[in-house]
């Protein structure tokens, strides 16, 4: 287990929110290759090292296969891949964010993880249009912290796209 | 202080549930000739209780059946009224309507007004003919009612609130269940009831508390208490019985309303023997005193006497063993099993590690881990049971169905059952009861003969239908058995020539037998609203095989049917052969899988350049590559050097490629669609002892997608 995920268990996460701000949301701040990016903090179930998974055949590239947490059964996706930033390197500092989605439970490996910052909706800027190079539907803006910029994700609404092919949207 | 009662509407729907189930397996059980003075008391107190959760719910319809119901049934228990069959078949269809009232309530299901409307007509006829039987004999009903009078030995005057004329007629007539009930106007608008009881005032405001709030009530205790001739105990005891829910209190009841009466005896008359019924329990106390007369005759008073005690405690221990349970919802055992299973992991990784210890140096160490593999064993086993019921609760939906069937087909058929108390994991044993629904019915429909062919047949005109349940090497063997006309073979083998299947006339029984299984196989010459329309056979052995089991069937003609049904203990553990291909391992499911073998190179074919088939002892079978299938970089790509499995799916068989067999064992199923989407050709995951997880087979797919 990674030092990372000492700090970063929920606990923590909720003794910083006692002390915050109400009116501001809480951000889960991580890097994926330069970029940093930031999801709402109460998505976050638990924060673990990268350990093997169980591939499936015929997913997508991105999708890494599943691991054993504590019993039940978990996909993993690399966002690195998803997002084709840097190249996917899988070590001993490697991060999956265990998040939790409407009672569905996902895995998402990350280069690293930050901090938690609280950020005002002052500091929330909308995202720019992007033209078709990339896809904004999934942002919910990016806010800014001093000289750092995070892109602000709408994990919830990403998670469950059919683009990522978590969900079986024809079952539903 | 208002409740909300929203909370609790849950807990009134389940029990209430479990009271109608209660009471139609008591009304089944009831010997009409010569009903059980218990028995209909308990059937009563069933009734009574919906009528109170009923109508402290406001469910008014509901309360009103039961209402009639309950009142007719106190004619019977207090003898004013014989119990006919009429009666219990009417009976029955109340709690059948009472169900689908609750269903109304709970699910907003339709509820056929006509019906309940008919029910209660038909309650209320029987009602009226006990009327008119008192009032052609008043004079002994007059009598009678004297007597009571008599017996009572508690008078209490209830001086009431103001309250409505319905409530109090409500109030009256409840009252009047525990005894003999007057009024008096105190002013106006409020009213005093006099109560002459055997009961105690407890049970006045456990009564008056269902419509007014206790505390409005004033009780005052006459003095005129009529001391009870000793000979009237018996009365007393049913009195004690059917006011209070359950035994203990009324066991109670009986103690002190006995003591109270000798205490009180000794200021009005010489009481016979005041030690006597100090000293003794008063069930002794009723014996001895029940019949004067002579010795004979006592020891067979005292005997009945004893039968009933014990019977009672009995009853009383039924009661106890329901207290002691507890409702959890399903999703915390299930939590609870999972925790076990990583626990059980964790253990074995623990027991790995230290496998390789010096045993010398660290003898200490191994000794409690050792310790905790068999504490974690224990443990697991006492979860695993938590999920485990009775296989009772299905059984016991079937005697009313017989009944019904039987009479319906004017079929007589006596209905037994084996192994009631044997568990079976509660996933499978909801899926269970349609299957076994459906055999049930066939059994009765085209098994067992009508009387008449049965006669002329030697056989008893009574026809014999066995469900029994009985645990065998780590699966449940469930058979549904009948002594009637057994299959035929010629005409089964004649409907699937007709239908077009395969048969010959070389088959073995087993094998035509098989043939029912058949989608649209029947060999009813009459279809009727029972059975015979052929759809039902092939769903039951779907069921079944979805459940992991396998049915078999045994038939002799002119003796009868077993279907035997077998089940693996639970569906959260499946019996697995794990395949290794590249660095990958899946589980196989056992029971799909035949035999294995290698291949020489002349008995691979290929088709077209494109499928290969393998010949197997004269046979050619697809042979599926676990490598093209998976996408997987394999150790072998020639099936001569790995090695094939033989799968069979529903009588078809493929050869499925692998590199080698690692074991044979047993695994714990987890659900991957709970946190991911269905993934082809895998039906579910499990955990390896090492921490990370295997897929499971889905082998209908695999041999579906070859095809």
């Amino acid at each position: 287990m990674l030092q990372t995920s000492q700090s970063e268990n929920p606990p923590d996460i909720h003794s910083v929110k006692s002390t915050s701000d109400v009116a501001g949301n809480e951000f889960l701040a991580f890097t994926l290759g330069k970029e940093e990016y930031g999801i709402d903090i109460l998505k976050v179930q638990e924060i673990r090292g990268y350990e093997a998974v169980t591939r499936i055949a015929n997913a997508p590239e991105f999708l890494k296969g599943v691991i054993n947490l504590r019993g039940i059964i978990v996909p993993v996706v690399d966002m690195r891949i998803k997002f084709e930033l840097g190249t996917p390197t899988y070590d001993q500092f490697t991060v999956v964010i265990i998040l939790n989605i409407s009672g569905r439970v996902v895995g998402m490996v990350v280069d690293s993880v930050s901090d938690v910052t609280t950020l005002m909706p002052e500091q929330i800027k909308p995202s720019p249009e992007m033209g078709t190079s990339f896809n904004t539907e999934y942002l919910i803006g990016l806010g800014t912290l001093d000289e750092r910029m995070l892109i602000l994700v709408d994990i919830d609404k990403l998670m469950s796209s059919e683009e990522m092919g978590l969900v079986d949207h024809t079952a539903i | 202080m208002t409740i909300d009662l929203g909370q609790f509407y849950q807990v009134f729907f389940d029990e209430a549930e479990e009271l109608l189930a209660e009471m139609e397996k008591l009304l089944l059980a009831v010997d009409v000739s010569e009903p059980d003075m218990e028995e209909l008391n308990a059937i009563f107190r069933t009734a009574h209780s919906i009528k109170g959760g009923a109508s402290t719910f406001g469910i008014a319809d509901m309360c009103d059946v039961t209402h009639i119901l309950e009142s007719l049934l106190d004619h019977i228990r207090k003898g004013e009224m014989t119990l006919t069959l009429e009666h219990v078949d009417a009976f029955l269809t109340a709690k059948d309507i009472l169900k689908m009232q609750l269903n109304g309530h709970k699910f907003g299901a339709a509820v056929d007004q006509d019906a309940v409307g008919d029910v209660r007509m038909l309650l209320q006829s029987f009602a009226q003919n006990t009327a008119i039987h008192i009032n052609a004999a008043p004079k002994l009903a007059k009598q009678v009612s004297q007597d009571d009078k008599l017996h009572y030995h508690h008078c209490f005057r209830v001086a009431l609130p103001k309250v409505s004329a319905t409530d109090l007629e409500a109030i009256s007539a409840e009252l009047g269940l525990l005894g003999h009930i007057a009024q008096e106007a105190i002013d106006h608008e409020r009213f005093a009831l006099v109560v002459e009881t055997n009961g105690v005032a407890d049970d006045i405001i456990a009564i008056c508390s269902f419509i007014l709030n206790p505390d409005d009530l004033t009780i005052t205790e006459l003095n005129n208490v009529v001391i009870p001739p000793p000979d009237e105990h018996e009365n007393e005891l049913g009195y004690g019985f059917f006011a209070p829910a359950d035994a203990a209190v009324a066991e109670s009841t009986i103690q002190t309303s006995a003591t109270t009466e000798t205490e009180l005896g000794y200021g009005f008359f010489e009481p016979n023997n005041p030690d006597f019924a100090l000293l003794r329990t008063p069930s002794e106390m009723m014996a001895g005193v029940e019949h004067k007369p002579s010795e004979h005759e006592l020891s067979i008073a005292e005997h009945k006497q004893h039968e009933k005690v014990a019977k009672r405690d009995a009853d009383k221990a039924a009661v106890n063993q329901e207290t002691t349970t507890i409702r959890v919802g399903i999703e915390k055992v299930d939590q609870l099993i999972n925790l076990i299973g990583e626990l059980v992991i964790t253990q074995a990784m623990l027991e790995q590690r230290t496998s390789t210890l010096d045993p010398l140096q660290h003898e200490r160490l191994l000794g409690s881990i050792g310790q905790l593999t068999r504490n974690t064993r224990d443990l697991q086993e006492a979860v695993m049971s938590i999920r485990m019921m009775p296989m009772d609760y299905v059984f016991s939906r079937f005697p009313r169905m017989v009944r019904d069937l039987a009479s319906k087909l004017n079929k007589k058929v006596e209905f037994v059952t084996y192994g009631a108390a044997t568990e079976l994991d509660k996933g499978l044993i909801e899926r269970i009861v349609d299957p076994l629904t459906h055999l049930v019915r066939n059994s009765i429909d085209h098994g067992i003969e009508t009387p008449e062919i049965r006669q002329l047949a030697g056989k008893n005109a009574t026809g014999r239908l066995a469900l029994s349940a009985a645990h065998q090497c780590g699966n449940i063997v469930i058979e549904v058995s009948d002594d009637g006309g057994g299959l035929n073979r010629d005409r089964i083998l004649a409907k699937a020539v007709e239908q077009g299947l395969a048969v010959s006339d070389s088959m073995t029984d087993a094998e035509v037998w098989q043939l029912i299984f058949a989608p649209g196989f029947s060999t009813a010459e009459v279809v009727t609203d029972v059975s015979g329309r052929g759809v039902g056979m092939d769903v039951v052995k779907r069921n079944i095989t979805n459940m992991g089991g396998v049915v078999d069937i045994r038939s002799a003609k002119g003796f009868g049917t077993t279907i035997v049904i077998s089940l693996p203990l639970t569906l959260a553990i499946l019996d697995g052969m794990s395949i290794r291909v590249g660095d990958e391992v899946y589980i196989l499911p056992l029971a799909y899988v035949v035999e294995s073998l290698q291949p020489v190179a002349e008995d691979v074919k290929e088709i077209s350049g494109k499928g290969k088939v393998v010949k197997v002892r004269d046979e050619y079978l697809t042979l599926i590559s676990m490598y093209e299938q998976f996408d997987i970089q394999p150790k072998f790509t020639d099936p001569c050097l790995g090695i094939i499995v033989i799968l069979e799916v529903d009588g078809k068989r493929a050869a499925l490629f692998v590199d080698e067999l690692v074991g044979q064992q047993q695994v714990v199923v987890k659900n991957i669609e709970s946190n991911y989407r269905k993934i082809q050709g895998v039906s579910g995951a499990t955990i390896l002892g090492d921490g990370g997880v295997a897929l499971i087979l889905d082998v209908s797919a695999l041999l579906r997608s070859t095809r």
